[in-house]
């Protein structure tokens, strides 16, 4: 078809797509643009991170000057409402702008695609409004702390009557926290059709990366429980402009109602927090044990398994609010069965440690760490589930204990973990050694003398929230705030030796920097190339099977 | 010199992928709605001669019109979309067209049944409505509520619909885009060129320099059943499946508010 003859041009050397890393492509934008508009999953896993971890050191702070106030009986540093602001904040902050985007939308954003062979998302564009409606919801968040009335008091539950008398700023908090679960169910439904309908050729379900898993049974979570969360802080906002009295005992309303819908949200919020963990710990264990992973039908299994359970044991939060005790029996019998897909996890992650050749990584000891705490955190949770114990710790700093240990315990050293374990993945550069290991060191004893106390504490009858305590409390009090003190110098030291990296970390652009990856996303270059892979990768055998292992 | 690169498609639409992702975002509705369903079970249980003097309030024959004209809108929803598969353009548009009519007239409905509960009174926090028994009080809490909330969804469901008959209007048609970075370099200092079968150029475009970031192909056909293709009307379908959920709710809504008398 040479019909239209032209003169030769000298071949000018584009760079193709995949040939430099995502960082490097030029695309239709630069600078911030070429961030904030990009619907490269990889790019927006990045934002989102960036996102969470600065409200993570918001939240971090407001933890810190509550353990400062709390350091003696009386006024320390800040009077009572102030006090309660704080604990409102520092739940609203940690939870609906940390942990529950959390590893899903960060790193799963980053390396589900990735994982399963595909270019990218099944709808980036979806995936990038996602990410927008979280910075809306954020900063509607942040607006709620300067106007109107002041920052919530409500604590993070917002719990009816309180929430609908209050004349702090419940009205627009709540609904930053409806557009915040907008962004979660859009990004859930991204992902669970990504996995359906964009694998690799020959990887079907059972040859998935376990952290794809987690981040399905995660996905399916956030399409189910969060438009609950959605309908119910948008009952709160009708019933505090309109007063159509459904959650006000005045109007016959019930404010036990109230707590229903909000745990049958909140609690599966829980494993939508927890689930990505425990992928990427099984994920980071397989790789640092140079062993295949042990039981991986059982792992993912268990990953689904907890998705189910977990929907159905949201009224074990209320054993002390009036529920009957047939109900009563039947959660706490339900919370019982949730412990066994978690035990699941861990009796297999010691499997896999098992006559592994375990390398002391710093991701590793993250991962050991997690183990140690999230069996803690486990074990005082089935306490918690049984009815004779609760009702005597209930709203004590027990509590507080047990889910600082699951959530920050549980994901945050998850985080942690996948964070050292990806960085030569996603940033092309390895992190400084020493202080990493220091930094987790800190991190994990500070960490322990900070929340370990809380059990003591608690079974002692020290209330949660309480701005003021009797003396015979204070010896504990001082103990865990100096326990602050330890794990937010492990994490400054962490965060900081990771940023420092960024530059000046030592190059490491090898494919499989750790030695003992095999899933996809150790095939690829670090950092990815804009569409991951120059073709598409065909699948023959399992995500763990040895014989693609170098070592 | 010859060039017959194949350039690779930048975007592949996985209409099935869509539609999956439409029945996901439906089951999130049905639990938003579920939300709501369920205070009205636990309060309709408890005062259940409250809500059954406060139903004799509503006016269950614009209730009955309204449920009819949705039913309607839902018919010539689903026949708007086989309009589509039959390559009937035309037929499609109107039904279409209707579908947004019976949504508007059931907001029109809708205002004048809250305009008349409002002008006597009735409304959430009204003085009158707070010397009512506490079981008429939910109710009412409830009513507007519950229909406010699927009246947004109407709304919504309007816009949608509305863009969807221009979407149609412009249907079907396929569009090939070529951008920057997924093999467009590699027709970089060629130009497009339309040729037919003995080879000779019946229009050439441009010079493609490094400037051109985006390359479409824009074709339209004319609707025929023998070219009728799902992608083509995959967003007409998906949207139908968001108007039926919203039907279906009102389907619920109807007999729990009105007919409960």
């Amino acid at each position: 078809m040479s019909t239209n003859p032209k003169p030769e041009i000298p071949h000018v050397d584009v760079p193709d797509a995949n040939e430099v890393d995502f960082y490097h492509y030029k695309g239709r934008w630069s600078g911030l643009a070429s961030w904030i508009f990009s619907t490269d999953h990889k790019r927006i896993g990045l934002m989102y991170l960036v996102l969470m971890l600065t409200f993570f050191l918001a939240g971090m702070t407001l933890g810190f000057l509550m353990r400062l106030e709390l350091f003696k009986p009386g006024r320390t540093i800040v009077d009572a409402q102030t006090y309660n602001e704080f604990f409102t904040l520092h739940g609203v902050i940690m939870i609906f702008l940390f942990v529950i985007p959390g590893l899903s939308a960060s790193l799963g954003n980053f390396m589900l695609p990735i994982m399963i062979g595909a270019k990218d998302v099944q709808f980036p564009r979806l995936n990038l409004l996602s990410w927008w409606l979280f910075l809306a919801g954020s900063l509607l968040a942040l607006t709620a702390l300067f106007t109107g009335g002041g920052p919530p008091d409500t604590g993070w539950t917002f719990y009816a009557p309180y929430s609908i008398r209050t004349g702090t700023n419940v009205t627009l908090a709540a609904f930053a926290v409806f557009v915040l679960g907008f962004s979660s169910i859009l990004t859930g439904l991204n992902f669970v059709t990504t996995i359906h309908r964009m694998r690799a050729p020959g990887m079907g379900f059972f040859r998935m990366p376990l952290f794809a898993w987690a981040v399905y049974a995660t996905g399916w979570l956030q399409v189910i429980a969060t438009p609950m969360i959605g309908i119910t802080l948008v009952l709160i906002i009708v019933e505090r402009t309109f007063g159509i009295g459904v959650f006000d005992p005045v109007k016959g309303g019930d404010p036990i109602l109230y707590q229903h819908l909000f745990w049958i949200y909140s609690h599966p919020a829980v494993y939508i927090m927890i689930l990505p963990a425990l992928g990427a710990i099984s994920e980071v264990i397989t790789v640092h044990a140079r062993r295949a992973i042990f039981g991986y039908t059982f792992i993912a299994m268990s990953s689904i398994a907890i998705a189910l359970f977990g929907s159905v044991v949201w009224a074990h939060h209320m054993f002390v609010s009036g529920n009957s005790l047939v109900a009563n029996f039947v959660f706490s019998l339900l919370t019982m069965i949730v412990a066994i897909p978690s035990a699941v996890k861990v009796f297999n992650w010691v499997a896999t440690l098992y006559k592994g050749s375990i390398q002391l990584e710093t991701p590793m000891l993250y991962a050991l760490a997690f183990i140690f705490i999230f069996m803690i955190g486990g074990f005082t949770g089935m306490m918690l589930g049984v009815l004779s114990i609760d009702v005597h710790v209930h709203d004590t700093y027990f509590v507080v204990g047990h889910f600082h240990y699951i959530l920050f315990g549980g994901l945050g050293f998850a985080l942690f973990a996948s964070l050292h374990h990806w960085f030569p993945k996603m940033f092309g550069r390895m992190y400084h050694q020493v202080p990493s290991k220091i930094a987790w060191f800190l991190t994990f004893v500070g960490f322990n003398v900070l929340y370990g106390p809380f059990f003591i504490l608690g079974w002692e009858g020290m209330p949660r929230r309480y701005y003021d305590y009797l003396p015979q409390f204070t010896k504990w009090h001082q103990v865990a705030t100096v326990g602050s003190w330890i794990m937010i110098a492990g994490i400054l030291l962490m965060l900081g030796n990771l940023l420092h990296s960024l530059r000046h970390g030592k190059p490491c652009t090898e494919r499989n920097p750790w030695g003992g990856g095999r899933t996809l996303e150790w095939t690829v270059p670090s950092p990815p190339p804009l569409e991951n892979f120059k073709e598409v990768p065909v699948v023959t055998h399992g995500p763990y099977d040895l014989e693609t292992a170098e070592h | 010199m010859s060039t017959s690169h194949s350039l690779v498609l930048a975007h592949h639409k996985d209409y099935r992928g869509s539609k999956f992702a439409i029945w996901l975002f439906l089951i999130t509705e049905v639990i938003l709605f579920g939300g709501m369903f369920l205070l009205y079970s636990v309060y309709r249980s408890k005062y259940p001669a409250d809500f059954h003097a406060a139903a004799g309030e509503l006016n269950t024959l614009v209730g009955t019109i309204n449920t009819l004209i949705l039913l309607t809108s839902s018919l010539t929803m689903a026949l708007g979309i086989a309009a589509t598969h039959h390559g009937n353009r035309k037929l499609a548009l109107w039904m279409i067209a209707l579908t947004v009519i019976c949504a508007g007239a059931f907001m029109v409905n809708k205002y004048f049944e809250w305009g008349m509960k409002i002008h006597h009174g009735i409304y959430p926090g009204s003085p009158k409505l707070a010397a009512f028994p506490k079981g008429e009080i939910l109710f009412f809490g409830l009513y507007f509520t519950m229909t406010g909330v699927h009246g947004i969804h109407v709304l919504v469901g309007m816009v949608l619909l509305t863009t969807m008959f221009f979407r149609t209007m412009g249907q079907p048609n396929s569009k090939l885009s070529f951008v920057a970075g997924h093999g467009l370099q590699d027709a970089e200092g060629g130009s497009l060129a339309v040729v037919d079968s003995e080879g000779k150029v019946l229009w050439k475009g441009d010079p493609i320099d490094s400037t051109i970031q985006r390359i479409d192909v824009k074709t339209k056909y004319w609707p025929v059943k023998e070219r009728f293709r799902v992608e083509d009307f995959n967003q007409l379908e998906n949207s139908g499946l968001y108007w039926h959920i919203v039907d279906i709710i009102w389907i619920f809504l109807f007999p729990l508010f009105y007919l409960i008398t």
